[in-house]
């Protein structure tokens, strides 16, 4: 259904156009004035803005509007689980999630097409943050998808569990930021407070996973609660079909 | 295998809250017959048919689907049954065939078997020539309707229930839709939902009528009307008055009672009768009206109640039911 359906392309046309442009701006930003980190790492670091539209906008018809059109009752009477059901969605919003993002590595292999000289330095296409960013961007997508799948199974109206996608995620990133500056203000917390606080830093983890750092802790906090958000999916179209 | 009937109701029951929607309804299906199911908006129709396909558990009862319990093993439940919801939802952006596919292949069609097992329903369904490659979204009413029922047909099911399947058809759509469900007569048990009557009586080889959440009566149309409407109802076209009628046919020693009476011109009446007695009534009325001096028959034709009356009389008597009990105690009236 993802991919016959209009707003799956919409998604990606604005997110690719986005992302392009923002590229594009982190570029010439260098051009202008030296930089320390690399263009790709500053371009990951600003992956929050496509996730806050992209991530309502693919999973918020999932099963909210299979709701509303009823197909989720024909859905039910086949002799499919209400797991595998819960799980092809995930996966195919992930795949296409991850697809836009692996599309947007051409951006660094067009700009070292036509600017050979800079991709001799090695600023453009360095591999290690590439993967270290990828590998957040899978982890982190985990999390984020299982959200808005989340978000479509309570209600009927996909402009609900679209609300309710971006505001979840809203919370989830910029909420783990600003806890962690409250904690970094006072410095008061104590210990297992603050080991909580930067368990929740997602773009503390953006930064390790570039630098190379791959800590388990981030795994473990993305998969667990992702799998944790399907399992609730799952009983939830097992109460209210 | 034969003498375990195609679905096994008893004593359902489905509650919404304070709402009961069906209450203690039993009834039995066998194998290859055609089942309609009838009452009112909201009558539990729908209710019924949504816990035996296993979408929807019932507060209390049993339901079995060809001898295996649809609470204990939903999963095989739901291979033996095909079911087309209400409204019949399907995504408007896909093609019929597409669609069909990837419903079979929900159903666990393997994929070896998948291009013929869609073919053949849709041939059944007559969509192979002409709709095979539309989107749904373009597709007619009447066609949407097919797609609908080829998908229930889809993995070889023993029992096939349908939710108001004639449902914003024209004459014509009903028509092919009634041919259709014809055509499986035999094959398959199939149980379909409807208020509208004529559709049941011309396609069903049984009637359960149900109203507020009960069973108020089942069987076959002709024991229907024996049990709800008795007695022989003639129509009769008389020149003379309902009271000559009514004095030359109790001359005779007939018992009548006028049930329907119209005046349509000039001292012509239309009376609808309903005459106590048995064997060959036509004869001797006609006898015993051309006897009397004061009336004169113009014409005499015997009068099959239809699906309609005997519903009527059915759920009206089940309302009397109803406040007779909720005034001893009171129950929660079904809604929904």
């Amino acid at each position: 259904m993802l991919l016959i359906s209009p707003p799956t392309y919409i998604a990606a046309v604005l997110f690719l156009g986005l992302m392009g442009f923002l590229y594009w701006a982190i570029l010439r930003g260098m051009v202008n004035s030296p930089e320390e980190s690399l263009p790709i790492v500053q371009f990951l670091s600003i992956f929050w803005i496509p996730v806050f539209f992209v991530v309502p906008l693919l999973t918020m018809r999932s099963i909210a509007g299979e709701r509303t059109t009823g197909t989720l009752d024909t859905l039910m009477t086949t002799p499919t689980s209400r797991v595998a059901v819960i799980l092809s969605k995930f996966t195919g919003a992930y795949i296409f999630y991850m697809l836009l993002w692996l599309a947007t590595l051409s951006f660094p292999l067009l700009a070292a097409k036509f600017f050979p000289s800079a991709a001799l330095s090695g600023s453009l296409l360095e591999p290690a943050p590439i993967i270290g960013g990828f590998t957040f961007l899978a982890l982190s997508g985990i999390l984020f998808i299982s959200i808005g799948i989340f978000a479509s199974s309570i209600t009927r109206s996909q402009l609900v569990a679209g609300m309710l996608s971006f505001t979840t995620l809203f919370v989830v990133i910029i909420g783990g930021q600003q806890l962690g500056n409250i904690a970094e203000g006072g410095a008061d917390l104590s210990f297992w407070m603050s080991e909580m606080v930067s368990y929740l830093q997602i773009f503390q983890h953006l930064d390790d996973f570039s630098r190379g750092v791959i800590d388990t802790r981030p795994f473990f906090y993305y998969t667990s609660t992702g799998v944790l958000l399907l399992g609730l999916s799952t009983l939830v179209i097992e109460a209210k079909a | 295998m034969e003498t375990i009937p195609s679905i096994r109701v008893e004593n359902l029951t489905r509650q919404f809250g304070g709402i009961t929607a069906i209450q203690n309804v039993s009834f039995t299906v066998n194998r290859g017959e055609i089942v309609g199911f009838l009452g009112p908006n909201g009558a539990g129709k729908s209710t019924t048919m949504r816990i035996l396909s296993g979408i929807m558990p019932a507060t209390s009862g049993s339901a079995w689907v060809s001898g295996v319990a649809v609470a204990q093993d939903p999963h095989l439940v739901k291979q033996r049954i095909g079911y087309m919801p209400e409204n019949n939802p399907l995504p408007d952006d896909m093609r019929v065939i597409e669609y069909l596919r990837f419903r079979a292949r929900l159903k666990g069609v393997s994929s070896k078997k998948l291009r013929d097992t869609v073919q053949e329903v849709m041939e059944t369904c007559d969509l192979a020539r002409t709709a095979r490659r539309k989107i749904i979204g373009t597709l007619s009413k009447g066609f949407r309707q097919r797609v609908g029922i080829a998908d229930a047909l889809l993995g070889n099911p023993e029992v096939i229930i349908m939710d108001e399947p004639t449902i914003g058809l024209d004459p014509h759509q009903i028509q092919g839709i009634r041919k259709l469900i014809n055509n499986l007569r035999g094959r398959l048990t199939v149980v379909l939902s409807s208020h509208i009557l004529p559709e049941i009586e011309r396609s069903c080889d049984r009637v359960i009528i149900i109203n507020r959440g009960r069973i108020v009566a089942s069987g076959t149309s002709d024991s229907l009307r024996q049990e709800f409407l008795p007695g022989n109802r003639f129509e009769l076209q008389v020149v003379g008055s309902e009271r000559s009628v009514t004095e030359a046919l109790n001359a005779k020693g007939f018992e009548i009672e006028i049930l329907q009476s119209e005046t349509l011109k000039d001292n012509i009446l239309n009376l609808t009768v309903r005459v106590e007695g048995s064997g060959e009534l036509g004869p001797q009325l006609i006898a015993a009206l051309n006897d009397s001096a004061n009336c004169t028959l113009r014409s005499l034709a015997p009068r099959v109640p239809n699906l309609e009356e005997i519903f009527l009389a059915a759920t009206k008597r089940s309302w009397e039911e109803t406040i007779d009990s909720s005034k001893a105690k009171p129950i929660a009236i079904a809604q929904s």
